[in-house]
């Protein structure tokens, strides 16, 4: 199978882009040859196809919120080639059966490629350590108990220690469960004016601080969970200065959104960690521009309507994210001018392969054909409910944004089109 | 000039050696049904054992019945220690009474150590704390110097529990005084810190650990240990870190598999190894008996008890 490109931007170039199976075999301009299909680009741009480290695809167990094959679906249609799903189904992904049966049913569906990330602990309960060698030999990519923190320090060292022999990263949903009370929004001056129960902004600092000093002791890496806090960017970014193996992401509700959000009570913004301030959300930009922040995640977590449709205390925690990552990034990054297209690629395709060991996140000859097709200047409404995912759930519904995915190509063929 | 037998790194090179070549002498001496030597005639062994062992208390016990000494035995239960009497004064007691060698094993690092400075007997350290057991360092030695020759020069690898494992403490520094090169191989978790700057090679895979290898030792691992989360499951350690015969393939022709007992068996090492040829657990207990000979000949002899 080959396939040709033309007329694609790359680097402000117009080119063609051959593809050879599944690896891009020439980039170029007019380029020639048999091709079973030629795909006219017409000046979109072209972009090696984004990774998200962190994807909640909700089967086995949650299928009427998701499923591997709809959230596959919302994957492609949001310009991604592959995801990395979390462990938090039922039953919870803490063994080797459970990720070949994610990677089987990955591979049946054949749209994203998609990584099973294993639980640290079984059953998410912080207490026994799951078989991480055995689940990444199944294809785990990664170890996290997002969504239950890892309560002891203990667990945490002992996590850290030995994951280190299987170079496996370990994601940290950053969450001291014990500042939480029941908190549903940001602690703050939104959450005082709609009288809901907030959640420091320390809940989150305090687990960042302990998993950066662990990981410096043990001389390991670890990875931080959709970092929401200013000073969550200014602890990783210090201990980043002395050389420690933090990562982290960020999701673009923390850069698109605020708790102004909240004051209407639409569960849609109701999301952990909460959508914070406006000064968190500029040290957010600042961390992503500085390089501090690694990565875009989209944490799309996809929940029914009745999972929302509840008081905000009641409401499930989420944003359905796949959708709407690419258009949100570009307008408040790029089109806002916090950073270059170049500088968005490398969160959202770049970063995220290096992390994990992927080959793919680069658009170069010889590479995996793993691209998206964006129109830059095309400006639309977000409309949830033409979303491919299951979960509508979006308090960005209707927002007006730029930048649209047109097309996805997965290893040499095209799995989504406008 | 009192002689205890604490560490392996008390023991120089020529003792060691001395200590090898005379156990080839007891184990000959038993193996043809000599148990009932005068060598040690009128001399009295007390082991003093706080905690549970059968293997190594009844292996000193033999050793010195064996050598024509009277051998007594105390464990903890059944004794004064149940009363509040103090390490030092039920050692002094046993001392008092003419005893000529004390062994003792202790579940705290250093006790041994210190009876040695309150006693006239020798002092034997059976085993103390994550500590040192050099007794278990020396019939290992003496295993492999049988089978091989000569220490100088093996590839010895200790796979397990190294964190927590006294028999790997002694082992790693008699064996490179000796001239082997030793390597280890666990779970981060049962590593202990500063290993690397020890005289052994830290292995990240099995590959490292079984390749090129004349000797595979396993180290029991202690099933609480998984409980307290050092490790997932016994299973996935097996997996990884047990001594199997397809792992055995990458080693040195020849190799031997050791282990201190009791063996967990199926999670540290498979039971078709534990069970096979090239497995030396039993050498390793009649050897025990040998090596103890010899040591308790060479604490009791110059012994002038007044």
């Amino acid at each position: 199978m080959a396939l040709l490109i033309k007329n694609a931007l790359v680097d402000g170039n117009k080119v063609d882009i051959a593809l050879e199976k599944n690896r891009i075999s020439q980039i170029g301009k007019n380029l020639k040859g048999n091709f079973d299909e030629v795909i006219e680009a017409d000046g979109l741009t072209a972009l090696p196809a984004f990774i998200d480290m962190h994807t909640h695809l909700r089967e086995p167990g949650f299928e009427y919120k998701e499923d591997i094959a709809s959230g596959s679906a919302a994957a492609v249609a949001g310009g991604f080639s592959t995801v990395c799903c979390m462990p938090n189904t039922k039953p919870v992904t803490d063994n080797k059966y459970i990720v070949s049966y994610i990677v089987n049913r990955a591979k049946q569906v054949d749209l994203a490629k998609v990584y099973p990330i294993g639980a640290i602990t079984l059953g998410l309960k912080g207490e026994t350590m799951a078989e991480m060698g055995s689940m990444k030999e199944a294809g785990a990519i990664a170890m996290s108990d997002d969504g239950q923190p890892v309560t002891t320090a203990q667990m945490m060292r002992l996590a850290l220690e030995y994951a280190k022999d299987y170079d496996l990263l370990l994601c940290s949903h950053c969450e001291e469960k014990s500042l939480i009370n029941e908190g549903v929004v940001n602690e703050g001056e939104n959450a005082t004016r709609a009288g809901l129960k907030g959640i420091p902004s320390c809940a989150e600092d305090i687990m960042i601080a302990r998993e950066i000093i662990l990981a410096e002791m043990l001389d390991t890496k670890v990875h931080i969970c959709h970092v929401s806090t200013a000073s969550g960017v200014q602890l990783i970014r210090e201990a980043k200065a002395r050389g420690v193996k933090v990562s982290c992401e960020t999701c673009p509700h923390y850069i698109a959104g605020t708790d102004e959000l909240i004051l209407d009570y639409n569960t849609a913004s109701k999301v952990n960690p909460p959508l914070r301030t406006e000064k968190d959300r500029q040290a957010i930009l600042k961390g992503l521009a500085d390089g501090t922040i690694d990565v875009i995640a989209t944490d799309h977590a996809p929940h029914h309507y009745e999972d929302k449709v509840v008081d905000f205390s009641l409401a499930a925690n989420g944003i359905s994210g796949l959708e709407s990552a690419f258009s949100l990034s570009y307008t408040y990054l790029v089109d806002s001018g916090i950073v270059t297209l170049d500088k968005l690629v490398e969160l959202m395709s770049k970063r995220p392969a290096e992390l994990l060991g992927l080959e793919s996140g680069k658009l170069v000859e010889g590479g995996l054909a793993d691209i998206t097709l964006v129109d830059l200047d095309k400006e639309y409404k977000i409309d949830a409910k033409n979303f491919k995912s299951k979960g509508k759930n979006t308090p960005f519904d209707g927002w007006k944004v730029k930048g649209k995915v047109m097309k996805t190509i997965v290893e040499g063929k095209v799995k989504y089109s406008v | 000039m009192k002689r205890d037998f604490l560490t392996m790194a008390d023991a120089s090179r020529e003792q060691i050696n001395e200590l090898l070549v005379r156990a080839d002498f007891m184990k000959k001496s038993i193996l043809d049904g000599k148990k009932d030597m005068d060598l040690l005639k009128g001399k009295n062994v007390i082991t003093l054992f706080y905690e549970n062992s059968t293997r190594t208390r009844c292996s000193f016990e033999s050793a010195a019945k064996y050598l024509g000494a009277s051998a007594l035995g105390i464990t903890t239960s059944g004794s004064s220690v149940k009363k509040g009497e103090s390490l030092i004064d039920t050692a002094v007691t046993l001392d008092k009474m003419m005893a000529d060698a004390i062994i003792i094993r202790h579940s705290v690092a250093g006790a041994p150590a210190i009876i040695a400075k309150h006693v006239k007997a020798g002092v034997i350290n059976a085993g103390d704390g994550m500590h040192a057991h050099p007794t278990q360092a020396l019939l290992d030695m003496y295993t492999m110097r049988e089978k091989f020759g000569e220490l100088k020069g093996l590839e010895v690898a200790i796979i397990g529990d190294v964190k927590h494992s006294r028999v790997a403490q002694s082992n790693i520094v008699g064996l490179s005084k000796m001239g082997a090169k030793v390597k280890v191989f666990a779970p981060n978790t049962l590593m202990p810190k500063g290993i690397e700057n020890q005289p052994c090679k830290v292995c990240k895979n099995a590959k490292e650990a079984f390749e090129g290898s004349d000797v595979i030792m396993g180290l029991r691992i202690q099933l609480e240990r998984q409980q307290k989360g050092l490790f997932p499951s016994v299973e996935e350690y097996n997996r990884f870190y047990g001594v199997s015969a397809e792992r055995l393939k990458m080693c040195n022709k020849g190799v031997i598999v050791m282990h201190p007992g009791p063996a967990n068996r199926g999670i540290e090492i498979d039971c078709d190894v534990l069970d096979s040829q090239v497995c030396y657990k039993d050498e390793q207990v009649t050897n025990g008996v040998a090596t103890r000979m010899a040591l308790l000949e060479w604490v009791c002899a110059d012994q002038k008890r007044k």
